[in-house]
C-alpha cells in the first residue's frame, strides 16, 4: 500500500473536457489494492470514460458490494455519490436508488464473488428487470481478499497459485446477462484500455441494463502459468469481435475507417457508437447468435471481447412500471396527495 | 526511437536540470536533502568541493540552476536553490578539519594572476596535490571582484574572509598588493604553469557630449563600487542617475541610496524585461524606492561651469524585424533632460590585457581577446591558461569556478605528462533507494508549498548602514520548508523492460501523466501520441526496449515529480528509484590515464 497521497500537481498541458475538468478531477483517493491490480486499470478507465463524456460528477451514483472490486469506488469519482452496500446486495440497493431518483447515472461495481456467488440472484434480477444502470463486474476468478480461493467464474481446469486444479464449472456472467435480457452486453480486459474505455462510455450512455464483464488479473493470486485469468493468458486468447468508439455530442463522424467496416449504432437518447468490426460476420444486434458465438468460442478456449450485444431501442424498468418522471425527493405534498376530489374519482371508477 | 541508453553519464545528468544547468555541476538535490536532514556541514562540503564558495555564491550567484529547476515547470516558482546554499553556509559547524591537508610539495610552481574566484579555484584544486601556488593580486586581500565590486550589504566581508581563508590555508602563497605588469617577466621567473584570472577590470565608457566637461560628477560604475568598497568614497549627491541595466547598475543604485542618494533612478536603453540584471536584483532595487525608467538612450550630459546638471535622453521604442532581431528606433517624442548631481555609468565591462606582451606566444583574436580553448582553458602558449572573466569576457562567479576546475585539471595533466586535451570521464554512481516495500531512502512525498520568501532587514535600517546585510537568510524552519520543495530529480526512475507485465499500474498512478505504453515510432510523431504531450522537446523521452505486446514504455522526463509512485505501484519491480550521483572530474580525482608518461 502506498503511504503518500497522490500529489495534487498535474501535467500543465492536460486536456480539459466541456466542463473544464481534467481527468484528474475525476479521481478519488489513492488505491489501497495490491500494486499492479487489474482493478486499478478499470478505475482509470472509468475515470477516463467519465472525463471524455464530460459527466458532471454530482450526477453519478456509484454503488458496490463487498470485495476488492467493491472497494474501488473509493478510488474514482471522489465528488460523486457512493454507497458501499452489503456483500452481494449492490443490485437491490442500486435498483432502489434508481427507482427513487431516475435522474442520476447509476454505476454498479461488483466482483466475481459479489455477483456470481453471494449476489448471484441479485445480479440476475436487476438484469432481468432492466434497471437503467452500468453494471461492471471486475472479474479475476479468485477471492483475492481471502488469499486466492477459486471463485465461481474460474474456468474448469485452471490452476490455482498452489497448483490445485479447479474442478467446478465456471459461470459465464456474460452468457447469463444475455440470456436474462441485458440490453448492452460487453466483455473487456483491464489490460486493454483502448477497448475498455469506450465500452464503459457506451454503457454509461445506454438507457437500460448495461452489463460489462471485465477480466482483471489478480496479480497477487491469479497471474501465474496455468491461470486462465492472467495477463499472459488473456492476451494470448483474446478474441475481440469489434472495436468501439463512442461519439460524443453532435459532431460529424470523423473516425477514419475503411468503408464497410464501420457500423454506426444510434441509441435511444441520440448518442452514437461507432463499431469497427473485426469479425465481419458478427452481428451486434442478434442476441441468439451472440449466445451461440460465445459458447462456440468458449469451447475453443477463446475469450470473446468487445461489444457483444446492444439493443438501441432498449427500455428500462421505469418505462415498464410507468413511474413518475420526477425524482421522488422532488415531489411535493400536493403531488403525493392530490386531494379528496381525485380520491373520489378513483373510488368511483372502482365501483 | 531507439531504446534509451541510460548508462551514458549525460542521460540522467540532463534529468537533474539544476545540476545540468550549473556550470560547476553542483549536485543540488543531494545537498538540499542534507539541509532537510539538518546536516548543514555535509551540505556545505558538497558545495565546497564543487563550487568552492558556498557562502559567497549562496548570496550572489547568478543562479542558472533556478530557471532550469523542474519545479518551475510544475508550478509557479523554482526551488530557492541559491538561498538554500547560503543556509548550509550559515548553519554549518566548524569545517576546518574537513579541508584537505596539504600534500608534500611536488616541486612544481604555479603562478596565478588575480586573486578572484577563478584563480582561487585553481589554487584550491592544485595545492592539495603538492603544487606550490602563488597568487598575485593588486589588492591587499584575496577575493577579486567578489570583494571589490559586490556591495557589502549583499556580501559581508566576513563571508569573503572565511571562504578565501579556507583556500589560502591550504598552503597557498598570496602576494597582495602586487600587480603583474609583464607576462614576459612572469614567464621568465620559471613557473611551470601560469593561470590568468585577472577578470574584466575595465568599465565601459560612455562617450557622449559633456562627458569630459562634467567628468568630476560622472563615475564609472565598477571603479566607483570598488572605491566605495575600500572606503575611499563615502558620499554621493542627492540626485543620482545610474545608466545601464545589468547587475552592476543594480549594485550602483542601491549603494548610492546608502551614501546620501535620495532621488536615485536607473535609466536603461532597452525595455525593462530585456534588462540584463537578474529579476530578483531589479526587485530589490525597486523595493528601495529606485525607479527603473526604460527605452531612454542617453545623448548628452548637461553641465554648467564644469558642474554636471543633468542627462539628456532620447526616447526610443523597440522594433523587431522578420528574424525577431530587435532595434531601438526613435519614438518621435521630444528629448527629456533629467536633472541630477551625479551619474554612475554601468553600461558594461571590458577585458584589458595591456600587461600581456603580444609577442610572448599568447595569440589574441580580432576582438583583442586571448584565444582560449573552452574545454581545457589553454591559451596558445603551452604553459598559460585562462579562466573567469579574463577568458571569454564578463560572466559571473560560478562560471569562473567552472573555468578554474577545468584549468586546474589541464595544468595537472600537463605537469603529469598527460594529454591536456584528453578529458577523463566523470565517475557516476546509480544506487537503488528502495528500503522496504513502499519505503525509500528519500522523502518522496511532494510538498505543495509555494516558494518561501527570504526575510529582509527592515528597509529604514538597511538604508542607513552600507555594511548591514539586507537579506537575513532563511531560518531553520523556512529552510526546511523550502528544502522540501525540491523534487529530488536526481532520484531517477529506472525501468527494466523484461520485468514489465504491462499492467498499466504505473501509467495509471503517475500524477503527471508522464508514462505511456504505445507503439514505437519516430520521435516527433511519438511525442504527439503521449498521454500528455509536452511543449518542451528539449526534455528527453525515456524509451524502453520492446515489451511482450510489441509496444514500448515511453516516459517523458519533462515534469516527472520523482515521487516514486510508479515504482510503488509496480507489482514486479520493473520500476526502481535509483539515485544518480556524478562526480565531476577535478584535478587529482581521476585515475591517471594509461598513456601517462614519466613526468
Amino acid at each position: 500500500m502506498t503511504y503518500i497521497a497522490k500529489p495534487r500537481f498535474h501535467h500543465p498541458g492536460l486536456k480539459k473536457n466541456a466542463l473544464g475538468f481534467t481527468h484528474r478531477d475525476y479521481e478519488g483517493k489513492i488505491s489501497t489494492l495490491c500494486a499492479g491490480c487489474g482493478h486499478d486499470s478499470i478505475t482509470a478507465s472509468i475515470i477516463e470514460a467519465c472525463f471524455e463524456l464530460s459527466i458532471e460528477p454530482h450526477r453519478v451514483a456509484k454503488i458496490s458490494g463487498i470485495g476488492c472490486s467493491s472497494k474501488t469506488p473509493d478510488y474514482f469519482l471522489g465528488n460523486s455519490h457512493g454507497f458501499n452496500s452489503v456483500h452481494g446486495r449492490m443490485p437491490s440497493v442500486l435498483t432502489g436508488a434508481n427507482l427513487a431518483n431516475r435522474d442520476l447515472i447509476y454505476l454498479g461495481v461488483s466482483g466475481d464473488g459479489d455477483s456470481a456467488s453471494i449476489g448471484f440472484g441479485q445480479f440476475a434480477h436487476s438484469i432481468r428487470r432492466g434497471v437503467n444502470m452500468t453494471y461492471i463486474v471486475e472479474n479475476n476468478g479468485v477471492y483475492g481478499l481471502t488469499k486466492g480461493q477459486f471463485s465461481a467464474t474460474a474456468d474448469r481446469g485452471s490452476k490455482s497459485k498452489k497448483g490445485v486444479m479447479n474442478t467446478d464449472n465456471a459461470i459465464d456472467l456474460v452468457a447469463i446477462a444475455l440470456q436474462l435480457g441485458a440490453t448492452y452486453v460487453a466483455r473487456s480486459f483491464s489490460g486493454d484500455k483502448r477497448q475498455l474505455v469506450p465500452v464503459i462510455a457506451g454503457a454509461l450512455q445506454h438507457k437500460g441494463a448495461a452489463f460489462i464483464d471485465v477480466i482483471s488479473p489478480c496479480v497477487a493470486f491469479n497471474n501465474h502459468a496455468g491461470s486462465t485469468k492472467s495477463f499472459d493468458y488473456v492476451r494470448e486468447h483474446n478474441d475481440a469481435v469489434n472495436r468501439l468508439d463512442v461519439i460524443t455530442g453532435r459532431d460529424p463522424i470523423t473516425v477514419d475507417y475503411a468503408p464497410g467496416t464501420v457500423q454506426i449504432v444510434e441509441q435511444h437518447d441520440g448518442s452514437r457508437l461507432a463499431l469497427r468490426k473485426i469479425d465481419a460476420d458478427y452481428d451486434v444486434h442478434d442476441r441468439v447468435a451472440a449466445q451461440a458465438f460465445l459458447q462456440k468460442h468458449a469451447a475453443k478456449g477463446q475469450i470473446v471481447t468487445g461489444l457483444l450485444y446492444v439493443d438501441p431501442e432498449a427500455e428500462d424498468l421505469h418505462s415498464h412500471l410507468n413511474t413518475v418522471d420526477a425524482p421522488l425527493n422532488s415531489l411535493e405534498a400536493q403531488d403525493l396527495c392530490p386531494g379528496s376530489t381525485v380520491l373520489d374519482k378513483i373510488n368511483a371508477s372502482l365501483r | 526511437m531507439k531504446p534509451t541508453d541510460i548508462s551514458a553519464p549525460d542521460y540522467f545528468h540532463k534529468v537533474v536540470d539544476c545540476q545540468w544547468a550549473c556550470p560547476a555541476h553542483t549536485p543540488v538535490p543531494e545537498y538540499i536533502r542534507l539541509i532537510a536532514e539538518g546536516r548543514y556541514s555535509d551540505a556545505y562540503m558538497i558545495n565546497w568541493k564543487s563550487n568552492v564558495f558556498p557562502g559567497i555564491l549562496g548570496r550572489t550567484c547568478d543562479r542558472p540552476c533556478e530557471p532550469a529547476c523542474r519545479r518551475g515547470r510544475v508550478e509557479e516558482k523554482p526551488v530557492a536553490i541559491c538561498r538554500l546554499k547560503r543556509v548550509a553556509a550559515d548553519f554549518k559547524d566548524d569545517i576546518k578539519q574537513r579541508l584537505p591537508r596539504s600534500a608534500p610539495r611536488n616541486g612544481k610552481r604555479i603562478a596565478l594572476v588575480g586573486g578572484g574566484p577563478a584563480s582561487l579555484t585553481v589554487a584550491r584544486d592544485l595545492a592539495p596535490l603538492g603544487y606550490h601556488c602563488t597568487v598575485f593580486d593588486a589588492d591587499p586581500k584575496a577575493g577579486g571582484m567578489m570583494r571589490t565590486q559586490i556591495p557589502k550589504f549583499r556580501l559581508p566581508d566576513s563571508v569573503i574572509d572565511e571562504e578565501t581563508d579556507y583556500i589560502l590555508s591550504l598552503g597557498i602563497e598570496f602576494k597582495g598588493g602586487q600587480r603583474i605588469d609583464s607576462m614576459k617577466q612572469l614567464l621568465a621567473e620559471g613557473y611551470d604553469a601560469v593561470f590568468v584570472g585577472s577578470g574584466a577590470p575595465r568599465g565601459r565608457e560612455l562617450n557622449i557630449p559633456g562627458r569630459k566637461e562634467a567628468a568630476s560628477n560622472i563615475h564609472i560604475g565598477i571603479d566607483w563600487l570598488s572605491s566605495v568598497s575600500f572606503g575611499h568614497t563615502d558620499k554621493i549627491g542627492k540626485r543620482v542617475i545610474v545608466l545601464g541595466g545589468g547587475n552592476t547598475a543594480m549594485d550602483c543604485c542601491r549603494t548610492a541610496r546608502r551614501l546620501g542618494g535620495v532621488d536615485v533612478k536607473v535609466i536603461v536603453r532597452s525595455g525593462f524585461e530585456e534588462m540584463k540584471a537578474s529579476p530578483w536584483e531589479k526587485e530589490d532595487a525597486m523595493h528601495e524606492d529606485i525607479p527603473i525608467l526604460n527605452y531612454m538612450v542617453p545623448i548628452a550630459f548637461t553641465h554648467d561651469n564644469g558642474k554636471l546638471t543633468g542627462v539628456t535622453f532620447q526616447k526610443v521604442r523597440a522594433e523587431y524585424d522578420a528574424k525577431g532581431k530587435r532595434s531601438l528606433v526613435p519614438a518621435g517624442e521630444p528629448d527629456v533632460t533629467i536633472a541630477c548631481d551625479d551619474v554612475l555609468v554601468a553600461v558594461g565591462q571590458e577585458n584589458a590585457f595591456p600587461w600581456i606582451e603580444r609577442d610572448c606566444g599568447i595569440a589574441f583574436d580580432k576582438w583583442d581577446m586571448p584565444k582560449v580553448d573552452p574545454k581545457t582553458m589553454a591559451s596558445t602558449h603551452p604553459k598559460v591558461f585562462f579562466g573567469g572573466d579574463a577568458a571569454f569576457g564578463p560572466k559571473n562567479i560560478i562560471w569562473a569556478v567552472a573555468h578554474g576546475h577545468d584549468a586546474a585539471l589541464s595544468i595537472h595533466r600537463l605537469l603529469s605528462g598527460e594529454d591536456v586535451n584528453e578529458r577523463p570521464l566523470p565517475e557516476v554512481h546509480v544506487t537503488s533507494q528502495k528500503m522496504g516495500i513502499h519505503e525509500w531512502s528519500y522523502d518522496n512525498d511532494i510538498s505543495p508549498e509555494k516558494r518561501f520568501k527570504v526575510p529582509h532587514r527592515d528597509k529604514v535600517i538597511a538604508l542607513k548602514d552600507i555594511r548591514a546585510e539586507v537579506e537575513l537568510g532563511y531560518d531553520v524552519k523556512l529552510a526546511l520548508g523550502e528544502a522540501h520543495r525540491c523534487l529530488n530529480c536526481d532520484v531517477q526512475t529506472v525501468f527494466s523492460a523484461p520485468l514489465c507485465i504491462e499492467c498499466d499500474a504505473c501509467a495509471d498512478i503517475c500524477p503527471m501523466d508522464c508514462i505511456t505504453f504505445t507503439e514505437n515510432g519516430e520521435e516527433a510523431e511519438l511525442r504527439g501520441r503521449l498521454k500528455a504531450p509536452t511543449p518542451h522537446p528539449d526534455q528527453d523521452l525515456y524509451v524502453s526496449t520492446e515489451l511482450k505486446t510489441g509496444r514500448v514504455m515511453v516516459k517523458d522526463e519533462d515534469v516527472c515529480l520523482h515521487c516514486g509512485l510508479c515504482a510503488e505501484r509496480c507489482p514486479t519491480g520493473a520500476w526502481d528509484m535509483q539515485k544518480y550521483l556524478i562526480d565531476m572530474v577535478h584535478a587529482g580525482t581521476s585515475c591517471p590515464s594509461k598513456r601517462r608518461s614519466a613526468a
